[in-house]
């Protein structure tokens, strides 16, 4: 554990001195099976954007434009939210 | 100067809580510590107190209510007893870790099952590993100047942690006493004013609170707790000795009664001690050398000054008004004689569990103690090491 700090350096009581800091809790690791989109087929309703836990659904400009991977955990929430006419999401095995 | 008074330690408590004049009091009620909140409210209808009074639909949510009013920047107390403190226990933990200040009456009284709602101290027992600082009252004046001393403890920046004061449940959170109030003005100097330690409230600042923390830095902040536990001592002594001089009331970690050059002495906490010392007074006459020492600070405890104190006694009798039904001894007694496993001169040691569910400890009872301990001291022979008393055998 090279890098981190001692207990004399730290703010007590486990706060932590800024907000929104979840962003750099990188949980991608997590993930066995990862989402792949085929641009072509979706029609940027952005149901997955909305749907998605983790926030990991990146929009540009009101567009789908792909997944934070540093974040998402693979749950397949927007494969399974995709509309059924669009399918535009897959859900592949990580390594493969 | 204050002013001679005669109150119940319930609504002397609530009188310093008004001169504390806090600005959230989150509570849920309980006997025997409804009055302190009841009479408080009082003063918050009557306006003689600016404090947000939030009634919660239990002790989980009352402390609950207090963490936040805490995290966001706001002085806090609250009052309970027994079950409620028993409810809160989850909560206890997340004050004490998240660091935050917040002051705690307790009239001490037994823990269910069986129902019952007179006073032991199994209920601070409970939470003597929470992270609280945890001080006790002989009587209605000690509880009252504790809750004044604990609000400067608990807000000390070395140690901002919360703390609880502890009275017997009706025998002194009920019965009238003769007292002094010091002036609403010396008490508010005495405090000071509040400042808050990285609050949520400074929007200028955001802050995370309560974040998950894993094998990367939770022992660091253990090991944060474990130090504020220690410099705890010393600013208590600091405190006590700014309160002697606005009051003349002169408080350490705990208080010796006679035990100097003593021979036999008892530890007790709470109330009882008033009945050992009287016990006591009587055996000097008689040329016998008993004493006392009463825990006023059980946390932190004070291991290496009740060392120095007991050693050199013969004989100590430590009395536990709570058992830790571990199948040999009330919770006091392991630590203490841990205390004295390295004294130079180490006492015989034994244990009574006495009073539970507020049965009477009569003179007698503590007359049996010290004879007890006399022929301990006079044939270096223990019979029994931990045993009940005060029951029908």
């Amino acid at each position: 554990m090279s890098g981190l700090k001692n207990w004399k350096e730290i703010p007590t009581g486990g706060v932590i001195e800024e907000a929104g800091n979840a962003d750099n809790y990188v949980t991608g690791g997590w993930r066995t099976y990862k989402p792949v989109l085929d641009e072509q087929k979706c029609i940027h309703c952005l149901v997955c954007w909305i749907s998605c836990p983790d926030t990991a659904i990146e929009v540009k400009d009101e567009k789908m434009t792909g997944f934070n991977l540093k974040h998402c955990k693979g749950c397949g929430v927007c494969a399974d939210v995709c509309p059924k006419k669009v399918q535009a999401i897959t859900m592949v095995q990580e390594g493969k | 100067m204050g002013q001679k008074v005669a109150m119940t330690g319930n609504i002397a408590v609530a009188n310093a809580m008004r001169q504390i004049n806090p600005d959230v009091c989150a509570a849920y009620p309980i006997t025997p510590s409804t009055e302190i909140m009841q009479q408080f409210s009082s003063f918050v209808s009557d306006g003689e107190v600016k404090t947000v009074l939030v009634p919660a639909e239990s002790e989980h949510s009352a402390m609950s209510a207090c963490i936040g009013a805490a995290a966001a920047g706001g002085r806090v107390m609250t009052a309970t007893s027994s079950q409620g403190l028993a409810l809160m226990w989850e909560m206890l933990y997340i004050a004490a870790g998240n660091r935050l200040p917040i002051v705690l009456a307790m009239a001490n009284r037994a823990l269910s099952a069986p129902i019952n709602i007179h006073g032991d101290t199994s209920d601070a027992m409970g939470a003597r590993d929470s992270g609280w600082i945890q001080l006790f009252s002989e009587n209605a004046q000690e509880a009252y100047d504790n809750v004044i001393q604990a609000i400067r403890i608990a807000e000390n920046m070395e140690v901002r942690l919360p703390v609880m004061v502890g009275m017997d449940g009706f025998i002194i959170s009920h019965s009238i006493e003769s007292m002094e109030l010091l002036d609403d003005q010396v008490v508010r100097d005495f405090i000071g004013e509040y400042i808050p330690n990285r609050p949520l409230l400074d929007v200028d600042n955001p802050m995370t609170y309560g974040p998950l923390d894993l094998q990367d830095y939770y022992i660091e902040h253990k090991r944060q707790e474990y130090e504020a536990m220690k410099k705890a001592k010393p600013v208590i002594l600091q405190v006590a000795k700014e309160f002697a001089r606005i009051s003349g009331r002169k408080y350490g970690l705990f208080e010796e009664y006679h035990l100097d050059g003593a021979e036999v002495a008892i530890v007790v906490l709470n109330s009882a001690a008033g009945t050992v010392k009287t016990v006591i007074d009587d055996l000097r006459g008689k040329g016998v050398k008993a004493g006392l020492l009463k825990p006023r600070v059980f946390r932190p405890f004070p291991a290496d000054e009740i060392a120095q104190a007991l050693s050199g006694v013969k004989a100590v009798c430590v009395m536990d008004r709570a058992d830790g039904v571990n199948g040999l001894s009330g919770p006091l007694f392991p630590e203490f004689r841990s205390a004295l496993y390295d004294a130079k001169q180490r006492p015989l040691m034994i244990n009574k569990i006495f009073g539970l569910g507020g049965r009477d400890l009569g003179l007698q009872h503590v007359r049996d103690v010290f004879q007890e301990l006399l022929k301990i001291s006079e044939t270096g022979k223990i019979k029994t090491l931990a045993e009940y008393m005060t029951v029908r055998n």
